[in-house]
């Protein structure tokens, strides 16, 4: 018995030491550290109904160790003890106590659902059928990657997801292909991005929470969706509601893109017979959804992973035009577009990274 | 036929087997294929672990690691966790009963060869190009998209083994109405009984969506119906509705047997009679029926809009109360008892605080804001690990070990089996306590790998610790069965000493009548009210007479077996062959036939006389 207590507190100890270790996790990325109003009103229902759940676990606790403690069986005791039926006293105690603190979490559960729910700000429109008051962001998941249109804006971009700080940025959220889902964990809970209808729901980025993870905020896929569902990774990039609108005035303002460098006008020529059909290098992008089957690259040189999920390097973005099924399995760019040669490659790769919009 | 237990050749012991209406045999039938499909599903958990030990791993691929993670769910779910429940509830609750065998034996036995070959055509898609791999919810867009046959070989395995799994429902059902001994009212049946009860109500509702769901996925792929496919005005958000008004009862289909199994346990080892007996068995007629009407919390994010979120968030929260009450009863049926640590006592007891954590997760999951964050995180995969491991396979290993004696007439080894206990328990927790903050840390659930520093290493190295821990008390486990087969020492009618119900008043393993006489049921736990009156049997309820029992039938292994056939034309027909229609058409005359022969034939079963019980008498009883 002893040696056994003796296994139990190491194996107790690992685990503290574990989770101290990994902490609450990343503010960029962790439930735990809200980064919104969303997300806090998220939280504190986390914290409330654990509060709850751990009284309810410390009764549960105190009364199981008294019953082990007090009632083992002697060896040898033939006793029988006295056969009770129940009481009713009890067992209306362990009846309404329960439901009392589940009406203190039912109460709170139903007001923030209808809270979150609120996406009046959306129909607002005023007369050229733009929202009057509120920013939003037309977000379309496909097979591992994300678009995201600004129709107010009349702007596109993708994997990179750029939205002002301290306002509701409001979503309307919808797939291509497979059902996917639209989690920022930092920012607030995940919402479905089906193939039928519009799902819409908001998030608000808070401009001090946004500095502590360095202005950067990771985004997932949280619906199966195929064999790269793990690398459905995307970026959000809070900005300040000024720097929001430069960027924004940017991007409209960004026509065709201009490169510098024969590597990177040979790259614009590659790109231009093997690529332009499925992405497109304008942030105006006016073809219709059904045209845009792949990211829209105009803000290439300026993005924060190659496809999501490998360091932004001209290595990797090699590495991923040679072969993106090693990165990304079963993704729908493999094989369209036919063979390139290793100086095709690199004049490619010089020519993407030159893409992009802030930054000139 | 009182010479049936004489030694038999290999060869005669399978055809009994095959052939047997027996709800024992049947039971140890369950026991046996839902013990191997349990091994396998632990070994694909053992490859998503070793695939998640640390960031970027390249293990498996990650194709491949969704048809793992949809194999292991599956599989554990309908072939594993189901099996093994209609083991023990084949094994006891005719005998609970006073019951010679189950309602309609015939069908019995149907009902495990369909989950049989069901189980078999669903696991040989491992061999035959590739498993199912869209989770084991297969929501419909994403298993449309699906190549290849995964997904044929799910939704004809599953319908298969769910056929299975209703008859074995409704037999239960109608055998609890109606064949129940003398003066076992209703409320006098052991708990374990009720469960069986309630969950048989929950099988017949629930399968019928699931076959629905499984009929209109498969009019999709084969024969190109378009009732999920969204471009032709289909609609996937169907399925996931379909799927969960099964998908929820299901795990209350699971549990519930699990909590009459730890009733009767904590009652037995305790020395006391169940505490709030009456309030227990409304808590489970009311947690079966609350069940049904909280199958929307699995689709908060699918955006069914607030009105529903709240609706079904409150009625999810009302399910916590009956839960309660149980564990509060179970508490007290221990206060004041006389309290023996056997091992099906030692899983009883752990399971206690194991299941309130899982419950009360389950709660915080029911706040539908909060499960915005939650969902499809690796949250949701603790708290359901912590319910279905911490409640149902915790209860079928009590269970198991608890019963063991009366299936086998010998015991487990309890040394072994406390070592199985503790590092299956520690195991268990080291593997899924840390990843309720995974999920909140931003993981999703059912990704291939997760990259670096993402703050999720430590947390996952841990995770896979725990489940090598718990694969070695697995090990141990089948060690001790080995063993204890081996030297297969007797036992009596109570190797327990403290039974309380009908089933330890008979011999372990039972006669193949069960009872000899019926007997006469005096009050709850019918067994110790005799035992404490001084006598050692119960008083018959009826006079030494012929007993009626049904014949030996090949005929179920045939008809499942005509089925299972028939599968594979259906599933290879949309490839435009030209042997899948003769196939169909042998599997289905296969099937047919073998009913037309049961139809036609007159079967009346047969009579063992009174003088050959009589016999049986002098030689002690015998299986």
């Amino acid at each position: 018995m002893k040696k056994r207590l003796h296994k139990w507190r190491l194996i107790a100890l690992l685990g503290i030491v574990g989770l101290v270790l990994s902490g609450c996790g990343e503010p960029f990325l962790s439930a735990l550290k809200p980064a919104g109003d969303v997300a806090q009103s998220q939280y504190d229902l986390l914290i409330l109904s654990t509060l709850i759940m751990v009284l309810v676990i410390i009764v549960v606790i105190i009364l199981f160790v008294v019953v082990l403690l007090r009632f083992r069986r002697k060896k040898g005791d033939e006793t029988i003890p006295k056969q009770i039926e129940g009481s009713h006293k009890l067992e209306i105690i362990w009846t309404v106590i329960p439901i009392l603190l589940l009406i203190v979490l039912a109460v709170p559960t139903v007001v923030t659902t209808f809270d979150l729910a609120d996406t009046k700000a959306m129909d607002k429109k005023d007369k050229d059928g733009k929202t009057k008051d509120a920013l939003v962001v037309n977000v379309r998941a496909n097979l591992y990657w994300w678009e995201f249109e600004y129709p107010d804006l009349g702007v596109i971009t993708s994997q990179d997801l750029v939205v002002p700080t301290d306002q509701k940025v409001y979503f309307n959220l919808t797939a291509s292909d497979v059902k996917h889902s639209f989690w920022i964990p930092a920012a607030g809970g995940k919402m479905d991005t089906n193939t039928e209808g519009v799902n819409k729901f908001y998030l608000e980025f808070d401009s001090k929470k946004a500095e502590d993870s360095n202005n950067l905020f990771y985004g997932k896929c949280a619906e199966l969706c195929g064999p790269s569902h793990a690398l459905m990774d995307f970026k959000v990039v809070p900005k300040s509601k000024s720097d929001f609108e430069a960027w924004a005035k940017d991007m409209k303002a960004t026509k065709e893109p201009v490169v510098e460098g024969d590597v990177a006008k040979q790259g614009e020529a590659v790109f231009n017979k093997s690529c332009i059909g499925c992405h497109a290098v304008t942030p105006n992008d006016s073809r219709p959804e059904a045209a845009r089957q792949a990211p829209n690259l105009s803000t290439f040189g300026e993005r924060q992973k190659i496809a999501g999920v490998l360091d932004h390097t001209e290595e990797n973005v090699k590495n991923w035009i040679k072969d993106p099924e090693k990165y990304k399995p079963g993704n729908t760019m493999t094989g369209t577009y036919g063979e390139l040669s290793d100086s095709d490659i690199n004049a490619l790769a010089a020519y993407l990274l030159e893409l992009k919009v802030e930054e000139k | 036929m009182s010479t049936y237990a004489n030694k038999k050749g290999f060869g005669a012991t399978i055809w009994d087997y095959l052939t047997t209406v027996d709800h024992k045999k049947i039971a140890i039938l369950y026991l046996i294929s839902g013990g191997l499909f349990f091994v396998i599903g632990g070994l694909e958990a053992m490859f998503i672990r070793i695939q998640l030990a640390i960031p970027n791993n390249d293990f498996v691929s990650a194709g491949f690691y969704n048809e793992i993670l949809t194999m292991h769910g599956t599989t554990m779910i309908f072939l594993a966790a189901m099996p093994l429940v209609f083991a023990v509830m084949n094994a006891v609750v005719p005998l609970q009963i006073g019951a010679r065998d189950v309602a309609f034996p015939f069908l019995n036995s149907l009902g495990f060869w369909l989950f049989f070959f069901g189980g078999v055509f669903l696991n040989l898609s491992w061999f035959l190009g590739g498993a199912p791999d869209a989770g084991w919810t297969s929501y419909a867009s994403l298993s449309l998209h699906s190549a290849g046959h995964g997904i044929d070989f799910y939704v004809l395995g599953l319908q298969l083994s769910g056929f299975g799994t209703l008859m074995a429902g409704i037999n239960f059902l109608v055998t609890i109405i109606n064949m129940r001994t003398p003066g076992m009212t209703y409320m006098r049946m052991p708990l374990f009984t009720w469960s069986t009860f309630v969950v048989s109500a929950l099988i017949l509702f629930a399968f019928p969506p699931l076959t629905v769901g499984l009929v209109l996925m498969m009019f999709d792929r084969m024969f190109g119906a378009n009732f999920f496919d969204v471009a032709a005005g289909g609609n996937t958000i169907i399925w996931e509705h379909l799927f969960w008004i099964f998908g929820h009862p299901e795990v209350y289909i699971l549990i519930l047997p699990a909590f009459g199994i730890f009733s009767e346990i904590f009652a037995t080892f305790s020395r006391k009679r169940l505490f709030g007996y009456s309030s227990m068995v409304f808590a489970t007629v009311l947690i079966g029926f609350l069940g049904f009407m909280v199958w929307a919390h699995h689709m908060f994010t699918t955006g069914l809009g607030p009105i529903a979120n709240a609706i079904f968030a409150v009625a999810t929260m009302a399910i916590a109360v009956p839960t309660g009450i149980k564990i509060f009863n179970w508490i007290f049926t221990m206060w004041g008892g006389s309290v023996k640590f056997t091992v099906p006592m030692l899983y009883a007891v752990a399971f206690i605080p194991t299941f309130t954590m899982g419950g009360v997760t389950g709660i915080m999951l029911a706040s539908a804001p909060a499960d915005y964050q939650y969902h499809d995180s690796y949250f949701v995969v603790a708290h359901f690990h912590y319910v279905i491991v911490g409640g149902v396979v915790l209860g079928l290993l009590a269970g198991i070990n608890f019963y063991w004696p009366k299936m086998f007439g010998t015991m487990l080894s309890e040394k072994l089996g406390q070592i199985t206990f503790w590092t299956f328990l520690i195991g268990f927790h080291l593997t899924f306590f840390i990843q309720h903050f995974l999920g909140l840390m931003g993981m999703p659930r059912r990704v291939f790998t997760f990259l670096d520093n993402q703050g999720f290493n430590a947390g996952n190295m841990i995770s896979t610790v725990g489940a090598f821990l718990m694969a070695f008390g697995v090990l141990v486990m089948v060690i001790n069965i080995i063993i204890t087969s081996v030297k297969n020492e007797k036992v009596g009618n109570d190797p327990w000493g403290d039974g309380r119900t009908l089933e330890w008043a008979i011999a372990s393993p039972p006669p193949f009548y069960n009872f000899k006489q019926l007997p006469l049921v005096r009050g709850l736990d019918p067994y110790w009210v005799e035992k404490m009156e001084g006598k050692k049997e119960m008083t018959p309820a009826e006079p030494l007479g012929d007993i009626h029992m049904p014949n030996s039938s090949i005929l179920p292994v045939t008809i499942a077996l005509g089925l299972f056939v028939a599968a594979f034309g259906a599933l290879y027909h949309m490839d435009d062959k030209s042997w899948t229609l003769p196939i169909i058409i042998v599997g289905l005359l296969i099937t047919f036939g073998s009913m037309l022969i049961r139809s036609v034939k007159d079967d009346h079963g047969f009579h063992i006389h009174k003088e050959e019980l009589m016999d049986d008498k002098d030689k002690g009883g015998k299986a």
